[in-house]
């Protein structure tokens, strides 16, 4: 049985308007998350998936920023047409999120058990006594050592292995059914690194909650995601199970990103790269964003804007003329073009 | 904490004996003999000789200094050479008042200043900031004897809403303490707009919204409380510049406080009442910044740290 | 390994570096943060050496000592047999054009007012490198080496991308003729296909220009690609320090196992051995007695919460600071 859809994003774009012109940073993005499921979105700096993230809760700077155009529906509800008073029931309450930067993240002069305790009284209401107590609760959840102590704590004094367990439990306060992660471990060391994961996977486990997890470490969403979409230059341009874009995938950049990777368990001589650089989000090119830097570019994609679609009967999407029909004629006219 | 403050009390010392020196040096050099003023006009040179010796002016500089110094330490401020009543007792009677209009202005500069801040920060480039900041700027560059008497002409002289001077009754309090306040209070306000819009941008802010609170609680109970770090030392400062303000402002309104009794004090050249009227507003000042400090602690334990 | 009988170009000799903490009242006793705590090691010329370790495992602080950017509190570094640690102000600036640094954030570390030739030629002159007439070829030269447009010699630092920026520095360093190259983090903060290209051009350096690089690294994917030896580091001391092949297949302190084990691969088949460790990296204030992994470690006994354990050898290339390494090797590895 198809497990239920919590979360569906159609052709999300956020723009930002500066004197330098209009920055698509998210461009046209769409992606499905089901219940209980761990979506990852990958991608190096600048290709949207963090302003992808915050876009999700509406929680874009604006101005510059603006969501223009697509639908973010959670249980078939509209997030970027609700009033703000919906919106703010939404936030850490059915979606919460987590940060990249734990030294930031907590308010600096505020008790952390303080700052749990307020999102519990917002959408719980329930009394100081009872949600500081849940506080400490959820402190211990997150395996945070002798949770009554560190509740009264700010954040200067917590290391921040710990600080990113306040986040955590935080978000998890009221139980959300989705928790956006936006590169919660890179800040962080490997050992501790491995603790929050860990520790991620097993909650999800008792509260069966969806997340999507945002970062540019490819070895992190093997770990954890059963779903990833890649995406570059605001668009996400392959979509698929971890394992089958683990084992093969599909996009030219998903390849190149991931034969760049130097590997721990192998020795090798020389790295692979991916010539050249990203297009400027004030001006991608017409046709496929990655053409320029990719070896098997053809005409047709520097003509035409490829879309993202499935590939031969298959759940696995990707947004590459190689996996359609197209692809053929398009040699042929070349050599015609070119004999 | 305790470490601290014992560290900053045994600081003003030396505090105190560079302005003693400071404040006799100016004396010194500033032309004009106190003798002969004295001794009054015409009076006869071995008169004057006669209150030179008896006031010890002829004395070395040094050994003036010294002796002083030494009173100093011991409460003694010495006498004024006009009337020969003790310094303190005239100081004493004065700065009362002083502190009144100064507690009044830091409050208009502290209310207006973070209105006026966090109002433009809320809403940073709209037509309400601007405006707001336009009157800041206003406020920072007019110069307050002028705007004392701005106010006097149109409150007291043109609508008779308030007295011109004196120092009788609450109403007397209105136009010189607004008088004082509003530079410091504009200060204050594009300091507050600063550091609320600098806090504003922080991570934790972004956090607060995402966990569903409401605007009102983001800005005050998240935002404010850490741009007011900045602030309070920027307010301790802004104290300093108000107390040399109730020099001008006194003597504009009339109202017999410390700042007025010095400008009379040099007027005559009473040496002893300047240094002591000097030293008693520096150790005001001296006393309200480690205030300031104490407090900028308690609010920021993360300094105790470092 | 050959390149062992060689004399070493840099020794480090006990090395110790300590801050001094601020007191936080008038009665507490004085503390100081002992950042490398006698650290010892050679690197030989035309190695790569690399120092992995978590934060505050002292691996930046062992570079800037060598550098003497922090005087260090106590040992020696030795350049080519002579002592780095005695020099004046002035050997020691003629020194520092043998041994060169690359950092993590080279925006922070390029003048924000100069042009990319403006600072080359700068750097040139203080080393006294060349003639002046000599400089323009050797620009130009250095400039096509790390992969950049001539024309880029008359822009400003904010005018380039990071993995650019990273090359700058590259030349930078290279522009004076280093014999040593103290690499710290020096990938760290660029993209994966960005990462892979600066990784190729030092590979690439170094075999060309003869070069030799301690490669200070939190990363240790970057670091089995890049390295011939490996130092690891644990709240400021030396656990493991071995030949890759070895340490990287027959890692020997339970710390190396940990943090390998730690490492998020894509690699199916090594999910299933992962070793969590428990709680945080311990305070370098007041380190734990014994050794100071015991604290954290799965296999820790008594011995281990008393006794330093010394740097011994298992073989010729592979020496770890664990009573127990034998026992531990002959466990299955991770």
């Amino acid at each position: 049985m198809e497990p239920e859809v919590v979360l569906q994003v159609k052709n999300l774009k956020t723009y930002f308007t500066t004197s330098k012109g209009t920055a698509k940073a998210v461009d046209g993005v769409d992606f499905t998350l089901h219940k209980g499921e761990t979506l990852g979105i990958v991608g190096e700096s600048g290709c949207g998936k963090s302003m992808t993230s915050l876009s999700l809760l509406r929680l874009i700077p604006s101005p510059p920023g603006k969501i223009v155009d697509g639908e973010i529906l959670l249980n078939n509800k509209d997030i970027v047409t609700m009033k703000e008073d919906e919106l703010r029931k939404v936030r850490g309450n059915q979606i919460s999120m987590i940060f990249q930067e734990p030294m930031t993240s907590l308010n600096p002069i505020i008790p952390v058990g303080e700052q749990i305790a307020e999102t519990v009284r917002l959408h719980q209401r329930l009394s100081r006594k009872a949600a500081w107590q849940k506080a400490v609760d959820l402190l211990e959840l997150v395996g945070l050592p002798s949770p009554e102590k560190r509740a009264k704590q700010e954040p200067f004094q917590l290391s921040g292995g710990m600080r990113q367990r306040v986040m955590i439990a935080m978000a998890l306060a009221c139980t959300p059914e989705v928790l956006i992660a936006d590169e919660p471990t890179t800040a962080l060391d490997v050992t501790i690194q491995a603790q929050i994961l860990e520790l991620m996977k097993d909650l999800q486990k008792q509260i069966g909650m969806s997340i999507i997890f945002i970062t540019h470490d490819l070895g992190v969403v093997s770990e954890v995601c059963d779903q990833v979409a890649v995406m570059y230059a605001g668009q996400v341009v392959e979509h698929r199970s971890a394992r089958d874009l683990f084992n093969s995938p599909l996009h030219p950049y998903t390849q190149g990103l991931l034969a760049s990777l130097p590997k721990i368990h192998e020795n090798q001589e020389e790295l692979q790269t991916i010539e050249g650089a990203v297009p400027s989000p004030y001006d991608y090119p017409a046709g496929c964003r990655f053409a320029d830097r990719c070896q098997h570019a053809r005409a047709i994609c520097r003509a035409e804007a490829p879309v993202l679609e499935a590939v031969g009967g298959t759940e696995s999407k990707v947004r590459c003329f190689m996996y359609t029909e197209k692809w053929e004629t398009a040699a042929e006219e070349e050599e015609v073009l070119c004999p | 904490m305790f470490l601290f403050i014992v560290k900053r009390l045994v600081q003003i010392v030396p505090v105190i004996l560079g302005v003693t020196l400071v404040v006799f040096l100016i004396m010194q050099m500033v032309p004009g003999d106190p003798a002969a003023i004295l001794a009054g006009e015409g009076a006869s040179q071995e008169t004057i000789e006669q209150y030179r010796e008896d006031l010890g002016l002829n004395r070395p500089v040094l050994q003036q200094y010294v002796s002083y110094v030494g009173n100093v330490f011991q409460g003694d401020l010495g006498n004024s050479l006009k009337n020969k009543q003790p310094v303190l007792d005239e100081i004493m009677l004065r700065l009362p008042i002083t502190m009144e209009l100064a507690f009044y202005s830091i409050l208009i500069t502290i209310v207006l200043g973070l209105g006026a801040g966090i109002i433009s920060a809320v809403k940073p480039y709209s037509i309400r900031d601007v405006s707001v900041m336009v009157i800041a700027l206003l406020g920072i560059s007019l110069p307050s004897f002028w705007l004392g008497l701005l106010l006097m002409y149109v409150f007291s002289v043109k609508l008779h809403w308030l007295p011109v001077a004196g120092w009788d009754g609450p109403l007397n309090i209105i136009l010189p303490a607004v008088t004082l306040g509003l530079g410091g209070a504009a200060i204050v306000a594009r300091m507050t707009r600063s550091s609320m819009l600098d806090v504003i941008g922080q991570d934790y802010i972004r956090t607060a919204r995402a966990k569903g609170l409401k605007e009102h609680f983001v800005i005050y109970k998240h935002a404010l409380r850490n741009a007011l770090i900045p602030v309070i030392t920027v307010v301790g400062l802004q104290f300093g510049s108000l107390l040399g303000g109730t020099v001008l402002i006194e003597s504009v309104f009339a109202i017999n406080g410390l700042g007025r009794m010095i400008v009379d004090a040099i007027r005559t050249r009473d040496l002893p009442m300047v240094q002591g009227g000097v030293l008693v507003a520096s150790l005001v000042f001296v006393f309200v910044n480690l205030l300031v400090d104490v407090l900028y602690r308690a609010v920021n334990k993360r300094i105790d740290l470092n | 390994m050959s390149v062992m009988e060689k004399e070493p170009i840099l020794e480090v000799n006990h090395l110790k570096q300590y801050f001094p903490l601020k007191k936080e009242s008038l009665f507490s006793p004085k503390q100081t943060v002992k950042a490398v705590d006698d650290i010892s090691f050679k690197l030989y010329p035309g190695e790569t050496l690399s120092i992995v370790g978590e934060s505050g495992c002292g691996k930046s602080t062992t570079g800037r000592s060598i550098l003497r950017l922090d005087e260090p509190t106590e040992g020696e570094v030795l350049f080519n047999g002579a002592s780095m640690t005695s020099l004046s102000k002035k050997e020691l600036r003629e020194m520092r054009g043998d041994i060169q640094v690359i950092f993590q954030d080279p925006y922070a570390s390029l003048n924000p007012r100069q042009t990319i030739r403006k600072m080359l030629q700068e750097a040139m002159t203080i080393q006294n490198v060349m003639p002046k007439k000599q400089m323009e070829a050797r620009m130009l030269e250095l400039m096509s080496l790390v992969g950049l447009r001539p024309e880029y010699l008359e822009r400003y630092p904010h005018e380039f991308s990071g993995g650019q920026r990273q090359r700058i520095g590259i030349a930078r360093a290279l522009c004076v003729n280093p014999k040593v190259i103290i690499c710290d983090e020096a990938v760290s903060a660029l993209d994966v296909s960005i990462q892979a290209q600066i990784i190729n051009l030092l590979k690439r350096m170094q075999r060309d220009l003869d070069l030799t690089f301690l490669f200070i690294s939190h990363d240790l994917s970057v670091v089995r690609h890049i390295s011939d030896r490996v130092i690891v580091m644990y709240l400021g001391s030396i656990v493991e320090i071995a030949d890759k092949d070895s340490l990287f297949d027959r890692p020997s302190h339970p710390y190396t196992r940990a943090l390998l084990s730690a490492i998020p691969s894509t690699d199916e088949q090594q999910k299933k051995t992962r070793i969590i460790l428990k709680g945080d990296v311990p305070s370098p204030i007041n380190p734990p007695t014994g050794c100071r992994f015991h604290t954290r470690c799965p296999f820790a006994t008594d011995l281990c919460k008393t006794d330093v354990p010394e740097l011994r050898a298992l073989t010729p290339t592979h020496k770890v600071a664990c009573h127990y390494a034998e026992t531990l090797l002959s466990s299955p590895p991770v």
